[in-house]
C-alpha cells in the first residue's frame, strides 16, 4: 500500500514530515532491493557462465575446427616440426605450434556421433576457451609417452561436460592429417576406476587434488624419470561439476592406429560407434 | 531506489516502461560483456588444468 501511495505522486519529497517509522521502512526497502538486486545479478553470472561463455567458445571452436579442417585437406600437419618436414619424435623439443590453433580431432562414441572438438595447442586461459587443450610438453598424439588434453566441464563449450560417462575400454579417437589413433579407457575387468593390471596398474579414472601434476608424466602416477614404453593419452577437468576443488582425470592406452586417406573416418573407426553407442 | 528511478524517467507510463527496458538490457549487456569476463578468472571455478612438470 505504501508503495502504490508513493509511485501515484509524482511531486518529489513534498512530504510534510517523515516519522521515524517513514526512515524504518525507507532503510528496510532499501536493504530489501539491494539484496534482491545482488541475487538476481548471481542468477545472471549463473546464466553468463552457462549459457553466454559457451556462445562464444563454439564460435572460438568452429573457427579452429575449419582452419584445421582446411589444413587438413590440404595435407599440411601442424605437429609437423617446421625444419626437416618430419613428426617431431618421442622425446625431443617441443614442436613449435602456436598457442591456440588446432593440431587434431577428439572424438569419443560414447559422447555421441556429433561429438566432435579440435584439439588446440596451449593449456592457458585464452586456448581452452577454443576448446580443450595439449599440455605443451606432453607427448604428441599416438607417441610413446603420455598425450595429455585439458578441457573445461562447465561452460567455455564444455567439451568435457560428460567424461565421467567413459566406461573402462571406451575408444577415444584422435585424428592428425596422417593417422587415426584409437585410445582405451584404462581399468580393469569393466572397473574404470581400478588398475589397469596390463598398463602399470594406471587407472581408467581418478579424482587428484589440483596441484597433482603426475597424472601427466610420461608414466602416469609413477616417477617422472621412467622411461615410458606405453602411448598412453590423459584428459583432465575439474571435479566436481562447477568447482575447482579437485580435477577429474582420465587415462587411456593406444589400441589401434589407421593411416589417414584424406579426411573421412576410416571404416573400421566408424564401426566403433554401432558397438559402443547404446 | 527502483522507485527514485521510475519517478525521474521522463514521459509516460508507456514511455517510462520502454525506458526500464532499455536500462535493464543495457545493465545486463555491461554485466555478460564487462563486468563478468572480468570478474571470472579471479573465481576458483573454471579450473581444469593441473600443473605440468617440466
Amino acid at each position: 500500500m505504501v508503495d502504490t501511495v508513493e509511485e501515484a505522486s509524482p511531486e518529489p519529497a513534498s512530504a510534510p514530515h517523515k516519522t521515524w517509522g517513514d526512515w524504518v521502512r525507507f532503510a528496510l526497502r532499501g536493504i530489501g532491493q539491494v539484496l534482491i538486486t545482488a541475487g538476481v545479478v548471481v542468477l545472471l553470472f549463473v546464466v553468463y557462465e552457462v549459457y553466454v561463455t559457451n556462445y562464444f567458445a563454439h564460435a572460438a571452436q568452429s573457427k579452429v575446427k575449419h582452419e584445421l579442417l582446411k589444413e587438413f585437406v590440404e595435407r599440411k600437419d601442424p605437429l609437423r616440426g617446421t625444419g626437416d618436414g618430419k613428426l617431431t619424435l618421442p622425446g625431443s623439443k617441443t614442436p613449435t605450434v602456436p598457442e591456440g590453433t588446432g593440431i587434431a580431432f577428439l572424438y569419443i562414441p560414447r559422447l555421441g556421433q556429433d561429438y566432435a572438438w579440435a584439439i588446440v595447442q596451449g593449456t592457458d586461459d585464452a586456448d581452452l576457451e577454443k576448446g580443450p587443450g595439449h599440455y605443451i610438453g606432453s607427448a604428441l598424439p599416438g607417441q610413446v609417452g603420455n598425450f595429455a588434453v585439458a578441457g573445461h566441464r562447465v561452460g567455455k563449450g564444455e567439451p568435457f561436460l560428460n567424461l565421467d560417462h567413459l566406461q573402462a575400454g571406451d575408444a577415444v579417437i584422435v585424428q592428425t592429417e596422417s593417422k587415426w589413433f584409437v585410445y582405451r579407457v584404462l581399468g580393469d575387468d569393466g572397473n574404470i576406476d581400478a588398475p589397469d593390471p596390463a598398463v602399470q596398474n594406471i587407472p581408467g579414472r581418478e579424482i587428484v587434488s589440483p596441484a597433482d601434476g603426475t597424472v601427466l608424466y610420461p608414466v602416469p602416477d609413477h616417477s617422472p624419470a621412467l622411461t615410458p614404453t606405453e602411448r598412453l593419452m590423459t584428459m583432465t577437468t575439474c571435479h566436481p561439476k562447477f568447482t575447482a576443488s579437485h580435477r577429474m582425470v582420465l587415462h587411456a592406452v593406444l589400441a589401434k592406429t589407421y593411416p589417414a586417406s584424406g579426411v573421412t573416418m576410416p571404416a573400421p573407426v566408424k564401426n566403433l560407434y554401432s558397438s559402443q553407442e547404446s | 531506489m527502483y522507485v527514485w528511478i521510475w519517478r525521474h524517467l521522463p514521459g509516460n507510463v508507456a514511455v517510462r516502461m520502454v525506458e526500464i527496458l532499455i536500462l535493464l538490457l543495457a545493465v545486463v549487456a555491461l554485466l555478460f560483456f564487462v563486468i563478468f569476463p572480468w570478474i571470472e578468472p579471479h573465481l576458483p571455478i573454471s579450473q581444469v588444468t593441473v600443473p605440468e612438470h617440466k
